[in-house]
């Protein structure tokens, strides 16, 4: 059975390959070869999945350091290297360095990009000033800059060939997402979406950096470049100017939306895919309706950048549930029949799979079982709700209105997962999912805008879900049915993007600082070590000279170093809190709530811990390889 | 331009409040009140908690503010993050007129390893209507007289400062 479904997969990724002859060939081809990481998300597919098998199930505990390189720079290391050939390239958060490797001569630095930007663009930087990563094609190296100038290297010497600037950090916008190229075009994003920014993608051309296109995620059509016939939500056309009918006035204007996640692509349908994130601000009082297309999938056209169609996951967000994690590309069979298939694991801790061709929601499933502030989303396509979550009172921050404080509602404003990026692989047709597992308290309140200043407008605070020690999992998924396979927990949120392997080993960090290597079937872990700083970067793996060797950035940082670097609620707080929350849960009676409180006392010793405990700042890259 | 101007850490006992003050070496006792709002000998605005841990208005406020506008950067409960320090820390070694300073006109802090900027807050109506908020929650954090987490009792709001806030943030 596992082998016929092996079988399918491979022939329908050799016809991904053949569909592309045209586009841009270069790159999709870099991409199959094995030994090399040619992108930051691996492939367009976004699998972080690679074929290399010589590091296994049964040697990988004897993993040992290969190498190390210092970035010099101490600050939340996202995202990772990218490798061709003998080269590899090292991204940093600001101020974005990047340095050329030659790997057949012992990591020498053959070039280093710094470029000068002005340092007022690091408050708007709203959670650390990290980067995701730089990418290839066409013998350049592209790097989106904190001040969101994008930028292209000679792959070679480093020389800056062309340079555009695709936002304004003086009104809060800013740059943290990996360009991904798509044929001939470079496809950037925007962060800020708590300075209300308006959020976009944009695709400039590769040869001399000229704009193309640029599709927002709010505003009328033409800045949306959405179709009202035929671009499709649910199966049914978006109508006319939707990018505007569910916002009160011009609010859309400062409606938020940003676009700083990863962006995957599917050459043979010529569809790119990504989503959108929070509307601005956080008070949901302060702009009703839906507010489309915030917490929104695209899948849009690259020639032209327009919407084929469009999901909204979270309508009217109340919470700061992003939509921006990524958008896994698989081709798997359900119910016999093969289908092209689009994965996402949303910030509101809902797992969906939908078919990539048509937008058709297939399972909304939620990823971690406490997630509470909804009991499920409408799969009843005849009905009015359809594909709507249906929201529950209590944790509703709309319902209990400004000024309220709304308790223990989760996951918290982290998400179940932030940009940290799952893998799948193709072996299991399982996919390996790093998670936050923290709840939250959320008090909306009116704010005023002011351009370049955060715009906000909710108090919160964070706490490890009632009755558990742990704030993180790491979980593998079935994505057909919608059920965790396994779990494995883990003391803090798991910020690091995983990556899986042919022979049978998932790789992932922790805030702590460990790379830990886990069996793909059995989550049993296999190997770990300690780097110098918490890991929020993604593990990679590529060949050379005929070692498989594995890379990951250390350097804690990013939002989770915001929020865990001095540790949750202290124990006494927490345990006032789960009281609370017991309490309200319905139908639980008294001494179970008692219990809870008791329960959160005993277990806080270790659960509670602060991160600053276990690791410092830093910026490292740490490589691994089997001893010879 | 701004001097920053760090004082000789003095630790002494407070007699009547027991507090150890700071390295600011300003008792920060409240010793009157001006409409629902609380000031030390000195004149500056402090927190007052009564023995069943109800709390001035002012540090209730502030905490709500800080973890609105503050704690995306300096983390949860003053305590700091990767990204910025701990402001119950920085707190004591600033006056209240070098508070109000950095926060409207923000603070760049550059060396080899790192490079801290602090955004101008003055022209940020959220900010800059509650200065005093956020001095005072900070201050009670500075002291211990405030835990983690959220006052679970506070004075209500006194009409001056609702007419203060609504005149500050231009509400009819």
């Amino acid at each position: 059975m596992r082998k016929m479904l092996f079988a399918t997969c491979l022939g329908a990724m050799a016809a991904f390959g053949a569909g592309a002859a045209n586009a841009n060939d270069e790159l999709n081809k870099m991409s199959q070869n094995p030994k090399d990481w040619v992108m930051p998300t691996g492939d367009y597919a976004n699998t972080r999945y690679s074929k290399l098998n010589q590091i296994t199930a049964a040697n990988v505990g004897k993993l040992q350091v290969a190498w190390t390189f210092s970035t010099g720079v101490l600050r939340g290391h996202e995202g990772g290297p990218l490798i061709l050939g003998n080269m590899m390239y090292v991204h940093t958060p600001f101020p974005n360095k990047v340095y050329a490797l030659d790997l057949s001569n012992e990591g020498k630095i053959v070039w280093l990009y710094e470029p000068k930007q002005d340092p007022n663009v690091i408050p708007v930087m709203c959670c650390d000033t990290v980067n995701r990563g730089v990418s290839y094609a066409d013998g350049k190296i592209f790097l989106h800059q904190a001040d969101t100038t994008l930028v292209a290297l000679d792959a070679k010497t480093g020389k800056v060939i062309w340079s555009v600037k695709n936002g304004d950090p003086k009104k809060g916008e800013s740059g943290t997402s990996s360009p991904m190229i798509f044929k001939d075009k470079v496809i950037v994003g925007i962060s800020g979406g708590e300075f209300g920014v308006r959020g976009s993608v944009t695709a400039y051309n590769m040869k001399d950096g000229k704009l193309v296109w640029r599709g927002y995620s709010m505003g009328p059509d033409s800045d949306t470049l959405l179709d009202p016939v035929k671009t499709t939500h649910l199966g049914k056309p978006v109508g006319k100017d939707s990018g505007i009918d569910t916002w009160q006035g011009e609010q859309w204007k400062i409606g938020g939306g940003p676009t700083w996640g990863w962006y995957s692509y599917d050459p043979e349908l010529n569809l790119m895919y990504y989503g959108s994130g929070n509307p601005s601000t956080w008070n949901p009082k302060q702009r009703p309706g839906d507010n489309r297309w915030s917490m929104t999938i695209f899948a849009r056209d690259v020639d032209t950048g327009m919407a084929r169609w469009v999901y909204q996951m979270t309508p009217h967000d109340e919470w700061d549930y992003d939509g921006v994690n990524e958008m896994i590309l698989t081709d798997q069979q359900i119910n016999g029949a093969p289908r092209k298939l689009l994965t996402h694991f949303d910030r509101n801790g809902l797992g969906y799979t939908l078919d990539r061709v048509t937008g058709e929601l297939l399972v909304a499933e939620k990823y971690d079982p406490k997630v509470n502030w909804t009991s499920g989303v409408d799969m009843n396509k005849t009905s009015p709700t359809y594909g709507r979550p249906k929201v529950v009172d209590q944790y509703s921050t709309e319902k209990g209105g400004e000024d309220v404080n709304v308790k223990g509602i989760c996951p918290a404003a982290l998400g179940t997962k932030d940009e940290q990026p799952a893998a799948y692989s193709p072996d299991t047709q399982l996919f390996y999912v790093p998670t936050n597992h923290v709840c939250m308290d959320y008090e909306p309140f009116k704010v005023s805008y002011s351009a370049g200043q955060p715009y906000v407008g909710a108090t919160l605070s964070m706490f490890p879900p009632p009755g558990e020690t742990h704030m993180g999992n790491f979980i593998a998924w079935d994505n057909k049915t919608g059920k965790i396979v396994w779990s494995n927990k883990e003391q803090f949120s798991v910020w690091s993007g995983a990556l899986a392997t042919a022979g049978g080993v998932v790789f992932y960090g922790t805030l702590e600082g460990y790379l830990k290597a886990v069996d793909a079937k059995t989550g049993k872990e296999l190997y770990k070590f300690k780097t110098p700083s918490g890991i929020i970067g993604n593990v990679t793996t590529y060949e050379q000279g005929g070692r498989q060797y594995v890379a990951v950035l250390s350097g804690v940082g990013g939002w989770a170093g915001i929020g865990l670097a001095a540790g949750l609620l202290t124990p006494e707080g927490a345990a006032e809190w789960q009281g609370a929350a017991g309490r309200a849960a319905a139908g639980r009676a008294l001494e179970s709530a008692a219990r809870n409180v008791d329960t959160a006392g005993l277990g806080a010793v270790g659960g509670y811990a602060a991160l600053s405990n276990y690791t410092a700042l830093g910026g490292t890259l740490t490589v691994f390889a089997l001893p010879q | 331009m701004r001097t920053i101007c760090f004082v000789v850490a003095t630790i002494a006992l407070v007699a009547s409040g027991g507090f150890a003050f700071a390295e600011d070496g300003i008792d920060p006792t409240a010793v009157k009140s001006e409409d629902g709002k609380y000031l030390d000998k000195e004149g500056n605005p402090t927190f007052k908690v009564a023995p069943d841990g109800t709390v001035d208005w002012y540090t209730y406020s502030g905490y709500r503010r800080y973890h609105s506008e503050c704690h995306v950067c300096h983390g949860p409960d003053a305590e700091g993050s990767t990204f910025a320090p701990p402001l119950k820390n920085s707190i004591k070694t600033m006056s209240y007129g070098e508070f109000l300073e950095v926060v409207a006109s923000g603070r760049k802090n550059v060396s080899t390893s790192q490079e801290n900027v602090m955004p101008a807050f003055g022209a940020n109506p959220n900010v800059a209507c509650y200065m005093d908020d956020l001095y005072v929650y900070l201050r009670a954090r500075a002291y211990d007289a405030v835990g983690r987490g959220r006052p679970a009792k506070h004075e209500d709001k006194p009409p001056a400062a609702r007419q203060a806030e609504d005149s500050c943030m231009g509400k009819r």
